[in-house]
Parts: structure tokens; sequence; C-alpha cells
């Protein structure tokens, strides 16, 4: 599948040079072991500043592993990450973020029930006042949330609405949004356009683009390789817990990307054996009444 | 494309928002649906005393006899309600006020303690056992109510066995002279004559103690960090934690809050009747869900209002004096509440989809 004009037009504001820097976020022959299953190994992965890093995978590859251990959640069993090329080590979640590395997860990441403001500020609320009488300062989160929502494209009109009012493309977009707000470098998102319908995901992959534009690093994981596509600028393929290959935009199409994944072989078999379904039923429906009861013979 | 003119860019999601009326926003409120509800009884029962020929329902000694009642549930449920926005539940508060109230009938009578002394150690026992249902809940990963139901029935026995071992009764009077003077105890014991009209009602500590709590509550989920967490915890725990909100300390500190809440309830009981009783509280837990509930919290978190839970408090205290005041059978009482618990969750859910927007 050939990228969306759309997305071609946005593509060439691509910030140059990005790969001549030292990658903001780095992954070098990760394993992660639980018990018995060999979740990930050996996996490598890098992002650099304006970029979007595809990380592609069928269900159970092992993509959930990777992120949570990028993102602080586990610690890998061999492996070492590192960020501006200094060999970090993450013990929580917190200090991933404090590295400005920030994960979306795609239904973990907003409250539908909370407003704007609050599910914008949650966990990082500004304050004013002294001691007792320290309060959750909300004419100023609702006036920098308005703000924020507005730079990346949605008139959030009253901030107090519940985020559930919102459509799922923007949801994701308000998470974006505030991990950027709160000083993420590096944007993982995990899944973000899988539950989304057509108009939705281009949504979000609109904003991922946007987000690169403005020098972010951005790991974007998905099965879907045609979203995959128009906006990766290099796409690195997980299949059964290791690497099954790294490509750069340009030297690879959706076929060699379906092919990696390991889905590429059977959507072929199933291609052809739904064929052989339709043709195999066809023919009796033709000439004779399809027998009503148990009377099917195998 | 060539239909690309002159339509100016418009954000997503402005073309899809109505403007609301002011009548629409208060609606839109958690608590929308509980003041309804609080009018409703109150209109109900007025209507019924004066058919009847009663206006003390209407007058200030009805008034502050509900008012008291509403006060005994609101105390706890407000702690209950912000617990339950939490998404956690807690059903040993009632066993609780039994084992608070006890721990206090025994340090003054059988080990001669001072009664504020008595409160004060009851306060923090029974606070310790809300830590460490927290401890357990998030420890162990357990439904709360699970968890609550089994400290529930230990708590209870506890009680039992504490009592029956120092005195072979269930029941510890507390002396009236000890009561007098003593600083806690003249303060949970306080009460004041109010005259309005020619007549005369008890302006009950309870009261005050509840519009304290009530407002605290409110101050409290509405406009602090903590507040904010407690609604993003219930929303979603896994989500609120990648956030960085401390979702363990959020939930052991609001069952430590409950239990502390059971306890004042139990100094207020306990100086008031000069006795201490292992069933004091019994079904209070029950109360307080249901209270929180009409109020517009969701059992299943993320979701609520302290003040519905005030106007809830108040139903039901209306509801429970209103029928004593109407000399209807007081067996009726549990019907209307039951019926009143239906009619507000019915209502709240359709406010909620018709005029907030939320499923």
């Amino acid at each position: 599948m050939d990228p969306t004009p759309m997305t071609d037009a946005l593509m060439e504001s691509t910030p140059a040079a990005a790969a001549d820097q030292t990658p903001l976020l780095e992954a070098r022959d990760i394993s992660k072991y639980f018990g018995a299953v060999v979740a990930i190994e050996g996996v490598s992965l890098e992002v650099r500043a304006g970029q979007v890093t595809c990380l592609l995978g069928d269900n159970g590859a092992g993509k959930s592993t990777l992120i949570k251990t990028l993102s602080g959640v586990y610690r890998p069993d061999k492996g070492t990450l590192a960020v501006d090329g200094q060999p970090v080590e993450f013990g929580s979640p917190r200090d991933a973020l404090d590295a400005g590395i920030a994960t979306v997860y795609q239904d973990l990441s907003v409250m539908p029930l909370m407003s704007v403001t609050r599910n914008f500020f949650l966990g990082n609320e500004p304050t004013v006042g002294v001691g007792p009488f320290k309060r959750f300062d909300l004419p100023k989160a609702a006036g920098i949330a308005r703000e924020e929502m507005k730079r990346i494209g949605i008139d959030v009109r009253d901030t107090d609405q519940a985020v559930g009012t919102l459509s799922g493309g923007e949801r994701q977009t308000l998470a974006i949004a505030r991990a950027e707000y709160f000083g993420a470098r590096v944007l993982i998102l995990d899944e973000p356009t899988s539950a989304l319908g057509v108009k939705q995901s281009a949504i979000v992959l609109r904003h991922i683009v946007a987000a690169r534009n403005r020098g972010l690093g951005v790991i974007f994981i998905t099965h879907n390789v045609s979203h995959a596509l128009p906006i990766g600028d290099t796409f690195t393929i997980l299949s059964r817990g290791r690497t099954g290959g790294q490509f750069s935009r340009g030297d690879v199409d959706a076929d060699q990307l379906h092919s990696q994944m390991g889905g590429g072989d059977e959507l072929h078999e199933l291609t052809r054996e739904l064929e052989a379904l339709a043709k195999s039923e066809r023919r009796p429906s033709a000439s004779t009444p399809p027998a009503p009861g148990p009377t099917v013979s195998h | 494309m060539a239909s690309t003119t002159t339509t100016t860019p418009r954000a997503p999601g402005s073309d899809r928002l109505r403007n609301l009326s002011l009548t629409q926003r208060i609606l839109a409120r958690p608590a929308a649906g509980a003041l309804i509800i609080v009018v409703f009884v109150w209109v109900v029962f007025a209507a019924i005393s004066l058919a009847r020929g009663n206006t003390a329902f209407m007058g200030i000694p009805g008034t502050l006899n509900y008012l008291d009642v509403a006060a005994q549930v609101g105390i706890v449920a407000t702690a209950v309600a912000l617990l339950m926005i939490a998404g956690e539940f807690d059903l040993s508060i009632g066993s609780m006020v039994g084992f608070a109230g006890i721990l206090i009938g025994i340090g003054v009578t059988i080990w001669g303690l001072p009664v504020w002394l008595s409160i004060i150690m009851a306060m923090i026992a029974t606070t310790f056992l809300g830590v460490i249902n927290g401890l357990i809940v998030v420890r162990t990963g357990l439904p709360s109510f699970i968890v609550t139901l089994a400290t529930l029935f230990i708590i209870r026995g506890a009680s039992s066995v504490l009592t029956s071992t120092v005195t072979n009764i269930t029941y510890i009077p507390i002396d009236p002279t000890r009561i007098a003077g003593d600083p806690l105890a003249e303060f949970f014991g306080w009460s004041m004559p109010v005259s309005i009209g020619g007549q005369t009602g008890t302006l009950q500590i309870s009261i005050l103690i509840w519009i304290v709590i009530a407002v605290a509550g409110i101050y409290v989920l509405g406009r602090t960090r903590f507040g904010n967490w407690i609604a993003g915890v219930g929303g979603s725990a896994g989500a609120a934690r990648n956030l960085g909100v401390p979702v363990a300390r959020v939930k052991i500190a609001l069952f430590a809050m409950t239990a502390f809440s059971a306890s004042i309830l139990a100094a207020i009981q306990s100086v008031r009747f000069n006795s201490a009783d292992i069933l004091r509280g019994t079904g209070i837990e029950l109360d307080a869900i249901t209270t929180a509930v009409i109020g517009g919290s969701l059992l299943t978190g993320g979701y609520g209002s302290v003040a519905g839970t005030a106007l809830g408090a108040l139903a039901l205290g209306m509801a429970r004096q209103g029928i004593v005041f109407a000399d209807i059978n007081a067996d009726w009482y549990k019907i209307a509440i039951g019926t009143l618990l239906l009619v507000a969750v019915v209502l709240n859910n359709w406010i909620r989809r018709r005029f907030a927007g939320l499923t």
C-alpha cells in the first residue's frame, strides 16, 4: 500500500540529518524471561529525535514486554538500555518518565469519567497556597489544558467536559499532548490506532507525524502495516520474541513487512484456503438446493 | 483536490458540542439526582405529616431530629464515598463503630482512664484497623468487598471476645460523672436547644461535625491533588500508576480515613448513651453505601460526589424520622429506603447519560 497524499505532504517537513544523531533511546540485545517463557530474546531497537520508529509484530510477538521494558515496568534480564548514549537502568515507570520517556498505553491512558483538565494534570497537578491550604490550581490547569489541546488542533471549549465525551482519536491525542507537555522527548505509543475507525486513526497518525516534526522521537507500536508504512522512518519487526528485521523508509513495502511479521505466509495460505472453500461451496449450491438438516456427509 | 475551497478549518470535536443551558449544566453535576430525591422525600413526608395534623416534621424539632440521624450516617458516609470513588468498599465500618465504642468503654470503666484518653486511644486503634484493611487490599490485590467482609466478622467477633473476657456482658456502662468535666466527652456530648416559632428542637454536635466533615470532603475531592488522585485511582488504577500517582498510598489513606470516621461516630454514641455496646453500628456500612450511591457515586469507582452523598444521608435521615413523625409503622422504613435506592440509581444513570453525556 502506498502512503496517502496527506501523510506524504507532512513527511516532507522531516527534520534532516536525524541519522547522524545519538539515539534518544536505545535498547541493545534486550532479553526478558518469565519463568521458562522467553518473552523477548536479543531484541534491539533505537529511536532518534525527529524520527518515527515503527515496531511491528503480531499478537504475542513480545511487543508489550518490550514496551514495558523500555518504560521501566520490567527490568531486562539481559541487555542494556541507553538514553542519549548513556547506559541507564529504570527501577520504575517514574524513572523512565524522569528521563523523558513517556508511554501511552492503548486503553490505559485516560479516565473517561474525569474532565479534560483533571486528566491532563493527573499525577502532576499544579498547586497554589502553602501547608494545609495547598490546593489544586484548577483555573491555571484549565488554561494550560485548553492551550495545549488547541496547539495540537483540538478545540476543547469546555475543559470541564468529561474525556468520555471525546472521540477515541481525541483521547489518544490528549494523552500524547499531555506526555509532551510534561517533558517527554520519546513517546512510546502502544497500538494507538488499533481500536479506532479509519477517520479516528487518521487523526492520531497526523498527530504522531506532527509530534515527530516538533523533534520528538516516537516509537509507534502497531500490527497494522498500512498505519505504519506512511509515517515510519524505520521499521523493526518483532516475531516470536526476536527481531525479525530492521528496515528504513523506502527500502521496504507492505508485502515484505507482512511476511516478516510472520503473518504474510499465513495470509497467503488463508487466501488460498478461502478461495478453495468458495469454489467448493459454489458448485453444489448451483446445481442442487442445499440439503436441510444433518445429512451433510464428510 | 478541487473542492477544498473556502471552508474554514474547524478543529475536530467542536462541531459535535452543543451549548447547554444553566439547568442542563446543573443536572450534569453528579449530585443532581440526590438533590431531586431530597426534595421529593421532604415533600412526601411533609404532606403526610400535615395531613395527619402533625407539623413537627416541618418545624425545628423534626428538622433537627432528622438532621441528627442524617449526621450519624453522613459522618461515615463521607469517607465511604471517597473510598468508593477510589474504587474500593469498606463493609467493616459498622463493626469498627462497635469496636471503637468498646475500647472507649473498657478504657473508662475497666482501666479507669480519663474519657478523653480512652477516646483518643480508640481512634488510634480503629484507624490502625483501617490501615490494615488497606494494606491487605493493596498487597493481596483481592476485592475490598471480600477483604472487608472478612474483617467485618473478625472485628465484630474480636469486640465480643474482648468484652466477654473483661466484663462477661456485651455492654459496658460508662459512669455519667466521668463524662462531666472531661474535655473530649463534653465536646462529643454537646447539644443546644433551639427554638423557632414556639417549637423547640435539639441541635446535636453530630450535625456540626457532619457539616465540617462534608465540607472538608467536598474540598479534598474537588480542590486538592489528593482529590484528583482519588478519582484517578478509581477511574483506572493502572493508568494512574503510570502517571505517577501513588495508588497504594491513596487507597490505604482512604481506608484509614473511613475507620477514623467510624471512631468519631463511636465517640458521639458512647458519650450520648453513657455506654458502649458491641452491636452499635450494625448495618451502618450498608446505610453508608446506600447514601453514597443515592449521592451519585458509581459502585465501580471513578465517579461520585461528596455533596451528593451528604444529600443522600439527608434523604435517609428524613425518610427514617419522617416515618416516625407521620406515625407510620416503622417497618415501612426499609421498604422506603430500598425503593429510594432503586429510584435514585435509575435517576442518576439517566441524568448521567442525558446531561453529562457519559455512559
